[in-house]
């Protein structure tokens, strides 16, 4: 932390510059629904410096690229295009796994802000797993041709997670959503997702199941969502987590062994 | 760090945790969390998102139609009939025409051995048995797919087909199965072959699965002929000549409606069997309607599904027709090999309300469905090559004056041909799909014990009854 508050101390530097502090390297997860921009986010951010392979042992593609925003270098990591994430594809799967167990500094969910109450869906799932999440509400530009307003105040207050509106096709406010990022992942945005409620039965449930696997769940995750997957009778959940804890939680596990490939 | 040892305890209470979870509630527990996280998103979106100005929602009015609780269904049905019907009758000219052409080939290639001093049996084997089988897969199954295809290629670029998903979802997670089963279903009325390769928009292994081995359960193009010759022969020759194709058209939509039972009911039963498990969720986004881009239709629907599906039967049924030649021609005692293996089948065949040579087609016939009648009507008159069933008169003539067809014999081979094994082609898909020769011969297996366990039921409930 120490670190990171003297990289921010120092004058901002612009985009392209290599920073003098090489040890700042976060993690950005993009996530987001199919069709959202998602892609366009990414290529407008990361720029030439990308670098595509697969997911390990999957052949769903992988995209990683780099940023810098103020004096920090970013890796950027994008997502499959998910509906949600119930593991029900193996693209779901990809995208829950490295949210979960790759844990990146942030996580950012682009979603389109002409059919939002669908895009939602995947936003409320990502908050269930970690809180470090940013909304990139993308496609503003067609939402207000079809004359649709979003309240981007009420939206974040509602979510407990900061909210950028953005037009990535003509690169509009896309300055804000990196210093979101940064934010957040600095921590001078403290987020306070503002999780589902249940019913009651399934609450009382939840919270059964989560006091007797919380002393047995790695830190770092979330008790209550492992309790929830356990309720709606994921499996996937249980085998991703023994791979994770076979396979040690040290930061090269594998998700991340293709970041030191991509960055030299 | 976490010691090696505390996933294995993790596992352990996970699994008791699991285990401790009555089944019937495990599935409502998954589509109340799934609803908690949308009710949210809902509530969410209602206080954030204001409209500017009134427009009318012209695909959310049509979408209450055609995915409403009471008309969403037999709209669906109707719109199956329409297509079914324009299938049909559009397909029948033009298969004559080229059934006509291809024979006249015919003829000239007969001359040309003739003329070159062939022996007999080469220009049996080629002629008479590659290149007829050949004539016949192409003038019967090209037309109806030629305009099928498109037609369907229309629905979908309409945006209709994720409504039918959406109105028979509940159907299939019923049955443990996928929605998006109903739509590689539909593909299967083309061709099941087709139909098992658009299985691959099931993104679950197990669900894919359900949906490769029940798909032969739909009658393709290849046997809806079979299936409407045989409904307008016997079951529309019972009422006014006026309501007989009408009467034939809902016989053939009863025998489609029975074999989305027979899906469901399977499906239900692999699902509680071989394939356990809980159907997944899946968002379906239910697209605007788009105005169809007709070029585009017919380049894409007669390139990637027509000529593929076509390329791929010609293969298998060049050979067959040479292995039937061979099978009609080669004499032991003064009667063909054909004639004995028929004689074989015989009695078994009867329990089932058919007769060895029907059994014997249906086998020969595997590579293709379409050229199990041919065969048939070829053993029959045993006239050594396919015979073209040249009017419904003659084909009366020969099923039933000169071997004693009912009622319950054409019903009996009809439910035969929508019930059992996927033809050839279907099954090579199959295997190319699941890279599993286990899973390829339970497709075959499968709907073979269905057909037999059906028509057997059928045929001696029949009888019991006295019906026949």
């Amino acid at each position: 932390m120490a670190l990171l508050n003297l990289a921010c101390s120092k004058k901002s530097c612009r985009n392209r510059s290599v920073p003098q502090n090489q040890f700042l390297r976060l993690t950005v997860a993009l996530a987001g629904n199919p069709n959202t921009g998602k892609s366009t986010v990414f290529n407008a951010l990361t720029g030439l410096s990308q670098h595509t392979g697969n997911w390990p042992g999957k052949t769903v593609q992988r995209a990683e690229g780099n940023f810098y925003h103020r004096n920090k270098h970013f890796t950027l990591v994008d997502l499959p295009g998910t509906y949600s994430l119930f593991a029900n594809s193996v693209d779901e799967q990809v995208a829950r796994d490295y949210i979960c167990f790759a844990r990146p500094d942030v996580t950012v969910v682009v979603t389109d802000a002409t059919c939002l109450e669908r895009n939602l869906n995947l936003v409320l799932q990502v908050m269930e797993i970690t809180p470090k999440v940013v909304v990139c509400l993308n496609l503003m530009d067609e939402a207000e041709r079809k004359k649709i307003c979003v309240d981007v105040e009420l939206l974040s207050s509602e979510l407990g997670v900061p909210v950028v509106a953005t037009a990535a096709r003509s690169g509009r406010c896309l300055d804000k959503l990196m210093d979101a990022i940064d934010d957040v992942a600095s921590g001078r945005i403290k987020t306070s997702p503002r999780l589902v409620a249940y019913d009651s039965e399934i609450e009382q449930l939840v919270q059964k199941i989560e006091l007797k696997i919380s002393p047995l769940v790695p830190e770092g995750l979330n008790p209550r969502w492992v309790a929830l997957r356990l309720l709606d009778g994921d499996r996937s959940i249980i085998d991703s987590l023994q791979r994770y804890l076979r396979e040690g939680k040290n930061s090269s596990f594998h998700w991340g062994e293709e970041r030191a490939l991509c960055i030299r | 760090m976490y010691q090696v040892s505390s996933h294995g305890s993790l596992n352990n209470a996970l699994d008791e945790i699991y285990g401790s979870l009555p089944p019937e509630e495990k599935n409502a527990l998954r589509d109340r969390i799934a609803g908690g996280i949308y009710s949210s998103a809902e509530r969410i979106a209602g206080k954030v998102v204001s409209r500017k100005g009134k427009q009318i929602n012209w695909d959310q009015k049509i979408d209450d139609v055609l995915t409403s609780r009471c008309l969403g269904i037999p709209v669906m049905l109707l719109l199956l009939g329409v297509v079914l019907w324009l299938t049909v009758t559009g397909a029948n000219y033009p298969s004559q025409i080229l059934a006509s052409g291809l024979f006249r080939i015919e003829d000239i290639l007969t001359g040309l051995f003739v003329q070159a001093g062939a022996p007999a049996w080469l220009h049996g084997l080629l002629v008479e048995g590659a290149y007829l089988s050949l004539a016949w897969v192409v003038s019967v199954m090209l037309p109806p797919m030629a305009i099928f295809f498109p037609l369907f290629t229309i629905m979908e670029d309409l945006g209709y087909l994720p409504r039918v998903a959406f109105n028979l979802d509940k159907f299939f997670r019923r049955a443990g199965a996928h929605g998006k089963q109903s739509l590689t279903m539909s593909m299967g009325f083309g061709c099941n072959a087709a139909g098992v390769i658009s299985c691959r928009i099931i993104e679950s292994p197990r669900e894919r699965l359900i949906a490769v081995l029940t798909n032969s359960f739909i009658p393709c193009n290849g046997r809806f002929p079979t299936l409407i010759i045989l409904s307008t022969l016997f079951m529309g020759g019972t009422v006014a000549a006026s309501f007989r194709s009408a009467a034939a058209s809902l016989v053939v939509v009863g025998l489609v409606l029975t074999g989305i039972t027979v899906t469901l009911l399977v499906s239900r039963l692999l699902t509680k069997t071989l394939l356990r498990g809980e159907p997944s969720f899946f968002i379906l986004e239910l697209p605007p309607y788009r105005k169809p881009q007709v070029g585009r239709i017919i380049i894409r629907s007669v390139l990637d599904r027509t000529l593929f599906v076509l390329g791929r039967a010609v293969v298998v049924a060049v050979p067959a027709g040479a292995l039937t030649w061979i099978l009609a021609n080669t004499f032991i005692n003064d009667l063909s090999l054909l004639s004995h293996a028929a004689g074989f089948l015989d009695s078994f065949g009867r329990l089932l309300g058919m007769d060895g040579f029907i059994l014997m087609a249906f086998i020969l016939g595997l590579p293709a469905n379409e050229i199990v009648l041919p065969i048939l009507l070829m053993s029959y008159v045993s006239a050594g090559t396919m015979v073209e069933p040249e009017s419904l008169a003659a084909l009366h003539n020969i099923l039933v004056v000169q071997n004693g067809w009912t009622w319950l014999t054409a019903l009996s081979v009809m439910l035969f041909s929508l019930l059992h094994y996927p033809c050839g082609t279907t099954l090579l898909t199959i295997f190319k799909e699941t890279r599993s020769l286990k899973w390829t011969l339970i497709a075959l297996l499968m709907p073979l014990s269905v057909a037999l366990l059906v028509t057997f039921t059928l045929t001696q409930a029949a009888r019991l009854l006295g019906l026949a």
